[in-house]
């Protein structure tokens, strides 16, 4: 099994939905707390494994918003967990999910450092490094109804943007639709293989935005009264 | 890159303890100038061990959560941190049997062994320091075989500065000093020079659209999304002035290798200006710990591409 999520760039509203619910979730998780610094002091910071940052592709007028959430790709080859000294820093060989043992772990930040996403972020009350758990402690939990064991940023996201299933099936929901839409890695030159896939935004039509309607007599009858009445 | 303080007083003392402990060996085999008495090879290896010591033990305070530091021997076989750690580690009895075989009139084969494993050693153990560097992908400036050349060559560097102080005090023929002490200096300056030319064109690298995978059109970050700095931002969000990092440049090499020349010719003319080796160990070590702070400096990880940087 390779577990991993499918985040679809063109629905994605970003709402930071996806985030809150993950830090609602992971806080009282297996890895939480996740410590905030000055929640409500001058200068707020704190551990999110979710973060949504938002660009702008080309330029006015075909210029378009892209909400762009990252959190763990969870990559094949991932060399945060090779550099790691202690051997906190972890693959699970049966689903692929990278986890940090917070009783191992010094807090080097040297995973961090190999990390190219800005997946890890350390904790500085506890001294450890965290990072997305792919809600470890969600997905397989036997109490839960089958539809509810996803990641918590899954079941809360209102644009249906994030999907999560398991890559190594080809008939898998996310493999389809990944091979449906195109869907692509990150930074796939850095060879990390990351196992969550990214959909791109789909090409619509080009808006017409020119101020002056077009019209005919009638039009132009128009806008002379309303110059007239301006005056 | 954060310029973290204890990363660079721990590469730059070890390096040089390393590295002045394998010449001392050097100078130790060959009788250098007329060659150490035994305690001065014993005090000169002693201050060698103190350098390293003292380096590993600044190297903790970085660490968030140091009471698992222990456990950073284990990943040996993958990590270069570790094997930089369990190299460290070893080095230290090996070079206290040599410094022993020296006190204790030990058989010469002992001796020489003993100095030998510890010579190389000490070679590996400063080049896994500069692997742990540039063997991250992530970081352009640093992912070049460059990396532990320069950790390598500014380590003897300082080494054979400190060597040709000690040469001095213990009053020596100083010339093999030396020549041993520009040949090196020459070589490290020579290899930084590369270095900073190499990295000064980006060459094939990463970029806001590889990042996003948005290759079909400009990208631009709108907002980061998030209030204040995060842990990314002050770990990778550190960022020298190009003009800045050009004079720091200048000084390391003034600093580093000029001064420290200009004095071994001091030293040479007056075979013994106390003064001027130490003016040329400690300019050497201070280049050395200027080099470092800027290597980290330049350094920009590719993280800062989901931060607003269009290339890194």
């Amino acid at each position: 099994m390779r577990l991993g999520l499918v985040i679809d760039l063109d629905v994605c509203v970003g709402c930071h939905a996806c985030a809150i619910a993950c830090k609602e979730w992971n806080a009282s998780g297996t890895i939480g707390p996740l410590s905030d610094y000055q929640p409500y002091g001058a200068e707020p910071s704190g551990v999110w494994f979710n973060r949504i940052r938002h660009y702008e592709m080309d330029e006015y007028p075909n210029n378009k918003t892209v909400n762009f959430p990252m959190s763990c790709m969870h990559c094949e080859d991932a060399d945060c967990v090779t550099v790691c000294p202690t051997g906190a820093s972890y693959k699970r060989a049966e689903d692929g999910i990278v986890l940090i043992d917070q009783d191992k772990c010094m807090g080097c930040n040297y995973c961090s450092w190999a990390c190219p996403y800005g997946a890890r972020e350390l904790d500085r009350s506890s001294g450890t490094m965290k990072k997305c758990t792919l809600c470890v402690d969600r997905i397989y939990d036997q109490e839960l109804p089958v539809e509810e064991r996803q990641p918590s940023c899954v079941l809360t996201c209102p644009a249906h943007a994030r999907m999560f299933g398991d890559f190594d099936d080809p008939d898998s929901a996310v493999s389809r639709t990944v091979r449906e839409r195109g869907g692509y890695p990150l930074m796939p030159e850095l060879n990390y293989n990351p196992t969550n896939t990214y959909l791109p935004p789909r090409r619509k039509p080009v808006i017409p935005v020119e101020t002056q309607p077009k019209g005919g007599l009638k039009e132009s009858i128009k806008q002379f009264a309303n110059k007239l009445v301006r005056r | 890159m954060h310029p973290a303080f204890s990363v660079i007083f721990f590469t730059v003392a070890s390096g040089a303890g390393f590295g002045l402990f394998s010449l001392l060996f050097i100078a130790d085999t060959f009788k250098l100038g007329g060659g150490f008495s035994q305690d001065q090879l014993v005090a000169g290896g002693l201050i060698a061990l103190a350098l390293v010591a003292f380096g590993l033990l600044s190297s903790t305070f970085h660490l968030a959560n140091p009471k698992n530091a222990w456990r950073a021997f284990s990943r040996f076989r993958t990590s270069w941190l570790s094997r930089e750690g369990v190299f460290a580690v070893v080095f230290m009895p090996l070079a206290l049997i040599y410094l022993a075989s020296i006190m204790f009139d030990a058989p010469l084969w002992l001796r020489e062994t003993s100095g030998f494993l510890t010579a190389v050693l000490a070679w590996i153990t400063v080049f896994s320091t500069g692997m742990i560097y540039a063997c991250l992908k992530t970081i352009r400036q640093w992912n070049t075989p460059l990396v532990p050349a320069n950790y390598l060559a500014l380590g003897y560097a300082s080494g054979s500065l400190l060597l040709l102080l000690g040469a001095v005090i213990a009053g020596l023929d100083t010339t093999p000093y030396i020549a041993m002490a520009a040949l090196i200096m020459a070589i490290a300056a020579v290899l930084k020079a590369i270095y900073y030319f190499w990295i000064h064109s980006p060459g094939l690298s990463s970029t806001i659209n590889t990042a996003t995978g948005i290759t079909r059109a400009k990208v631009k970050l709108l907002d980061t999304g998030h209030t204040h700095g995060t842990f990314l931002t002050q770990e990778f969000g550190f960022q020298i002035a190009r003009q800045k990092a050009g004079l720091l440049k200048v000084v390391v090499f003034a600093l580093g290798f000029a001064l420290p020349g200009l004095m071994l010719v001091w030293v040479f003319t007056q075979q013994g200006g106390q003064w001027a080796a130490i003016i040329a160990a400690v300019a050497g070590l201070a280049g050395a710990a200027v080099e470092r702070w800027l290597f980290f400096a330049e350094a920009r990880h590719v993280v800062n591409l989901y931060h607003g940087a269009q290339r890194c």
